[in-house]
């Protein structure tokens, strides 16, 4: 999917828009942006019952940022690495037979410990901590948006694209397997762009609250969707409307804006739940 | 002699871990026949079908399908966790899509005509098991591969289902494979019984197997009963189509199955 608001400024190319130079604009364009990945992952997130594996991989991305800085690469490449290090090695574990839940406590409380320790070694992570906690989607710049909109980019392009198999696998694996679909390759997929999603959703929101970003929009749109799609879609819509809104919290009382995007996206799942007409 | 089999095991055995499952297994199923394998729980009933739809490795021995050939397949159960919306329309365009006269044509034919619009979850264990196998009978399947179909239906609902199976195989001549545990209606509905038990205790018509010794060692009773529960049975369904074939009009003596001939 192009992204859109950008690409409606004809005259000018992405590094000297003007209206990109307004923080508030970029702001909300990361926030729509991220929307637009974790509205479909984070369905599947919902369907599969991978809200811990979620958290356990983005928790792993704080110690991505500190290898990263520690070793001079880029914070994205680092968090991308180590996240999708740790969603192979929970899978590897629970395939080893250990409880799905004894692994994903360990892993996610621990790399969030490993994390804020290399943190502590690293002045440039350590001074900076609260924003890789919660996020500083104020302080989004030209090359963040980029990298936030060619995620959610590549994330979206494959969720369409496999779509279906995914739906297959997330109902029933073998009969996914009968249809001549491998789960295990949609698995990993799955997997894949749960990374992407982390690297991508670390300056917006910060490593604490990815999983939910992904989980809260998703169930609040389950209580109007008839279809998987519709949930889908609703929980793109409505993790745009609420980063708007929480950017507006942000704004008017200064709160933390990762926070603030959560805090938005419960009051509409409240809404939801509340309103909402669960089928049975 | 005889035409190749759509779908055939040799000699197969199956490893989970480090348990043997299955040992030395040959199993065939031709054209327009209703196999059922039948067998207690950890028999290894599931493993074979698994093993036959590829979904399992062997160990030994080789699997053998007709070229070409398609599969329906109907799961044991489908946990259809509410947080997925999804309706009976959508579900069977999963994961081919299929257009919305194939899917009315489909559901008539499974007894669920008006069922299109309602919500997977909220079917009962009947509807769903009708859509599971309305959703495998779309890819117009050579073989029907069901494991444990009626799971959790009451007598009744079981009687209907069995008969909806005769009817499809009558009108399309798809071969169907069961696996059950219950030693009940299906007897009566199938051509051709296999007793498992990691291996293959005894194998023939109904009538055959349920009298060999094999069989009642298995099962620990003697099944004269059986049968005619089925017969019984017919006057009190509620829930299936209405017209019904003669259950046995398409039972055959015991088979041998060993006669095989290679292909590929």
């Amino acid at each position: 999917m192009t992204p859109m608001p950008i690409a409606m400024v004809p005259t000018t190319t992405m590094m000297d828009t003007p209206m990109l130079d307004d923080f508030l604009v970029r702001a909300a364009l990361a926030g729509v942006g991220l929307s637009l990945a974790t509205g479909p992952l984070g369905s599947f997130v919902v369907w599969r019952r991978m809200a811990y594996f979620g958290d356990a991989t983005a928790h792993a991305a704080i110690l991505g940022v500190a290898m990263a800085l520690a070793m001079d690469l880029p914070v994205a490449v680092g968090t991308l690495v180590v996240a999708m290090a740790m969603a192979v090695t929970v899978t590897w574990l629970a395939a080893k037979g250990w409880a799905m839940d004894t692994t994903l406590g360990v892993m996610a409380h621990s790399a969030l410990a490993f994390g804020l320790v290399a943190a502590g070694f690293l002045p440039e992570v350590r001074n900076d901590l609260q924003s890789w906690l919660f996020g500083d989607i104020l302080a989004v710049t030209r090359m963040d948006l980029g990298l936030i909109w060619g995620g959610a980019a590549l994330v979206l392009g494959l969720m369409v694209w496999r779509w279906q198999a995914l739906l297959t696998s997330t109902l029933n694996e073998d009969l996914a397997h009968a249809s001549g679909i491998n789960p295990d390759r949609e698995r990993l997929i799955l997997t894949l762009a749960l990374a992407v999603v982390v690297a991508v959703a670390l300056k917006v929101v910060g490593a604490l609250f990815i999983a939910a970003m992904l989980i809260i929009p998703a169930a609040a749109a389950r209580g109007f969707a008839r279809s998987p799609e519709g949930m889908a879609v609703g929980a793109v819509a409505v993790g745009a409307v609420a980063s708007l809104a929480g950017l507006q919290l942000s704004l008017w009382q200064d709160t933390q804006a990762g926070p603030s995007v959560i805090v938005a996206a419960a009051v509409i799942f409240a809404l939801s739940v509340t309103f909402g007409r669960m089928r049975h | 002699m005889t035409a190749p089999a759509l779908i055939e095991a040799r000699h197969i055995c199956v490893r989970l871990g480090a348990t043997e499952v299955l040992h030395d297994v040959s199993i065939r199923v031709d054209r327009a026949e209703i196999v059922t394998i039948l067998g207690p729980n950890g028999s290894g009933k599931s493993t074979l079908l698994r093993a036959l739809l590829g979904i399992l490795p062997v160990a030994g021995g080789q699997v053998l399908r007709a070229v070409g050939l398609r599969v329906g397949y109907v799961p044991q159960r489908l946990q259809i966790d509410r947080s997925m919306p999804i309706t009976v329309r959508r579900f069977l365009s999963l994961p081919v899509r299929v257009s919305d006269a194939d899917a009315a044509a489909v559901l008539q034919r499974v007894g669920m005509g008006d069922g299109g619009g309602l919500q997977l979850a909220a079917l009962s264990g009947g509807q769903l098991q009708r859509v599971l196998l309305a959703r495998a009978l779309l890819g117009s399947p050579q073989v029907l591969m069901l494991d444990e179909p009626t799971q959790g239906l009451d007598q009744p609902g079981e009687a209907g289902f069995y008969r909806l199976i005769e009817e499809v195989r009558a009108e399309t001549g798809v071969a169907v494979l069961m696996v059950s545990h219950d030693l009940h209606v299906v007897m009566a509905a199938s051509d051709r019984v296999l007793c498992l038990n990691g291996h293959i205790c005894c194998e023939g018509s109904p009538q055959v197997v349920s009298s060999a010794p094999a069989y009642r060692a298995l099962f620990g009773l003697g099944t004269g009963g059986t049968l005619a529960l089925y017969r019984h049975e017919h006057d009190h369904d509620h829930a299936g189509p209405h017209d019904h074939h003669d259950p046995h009009a398409h039972s055959h003596g015991a088979n041998d199955h060993h006669d095989g001939h290679p292909h590929a």
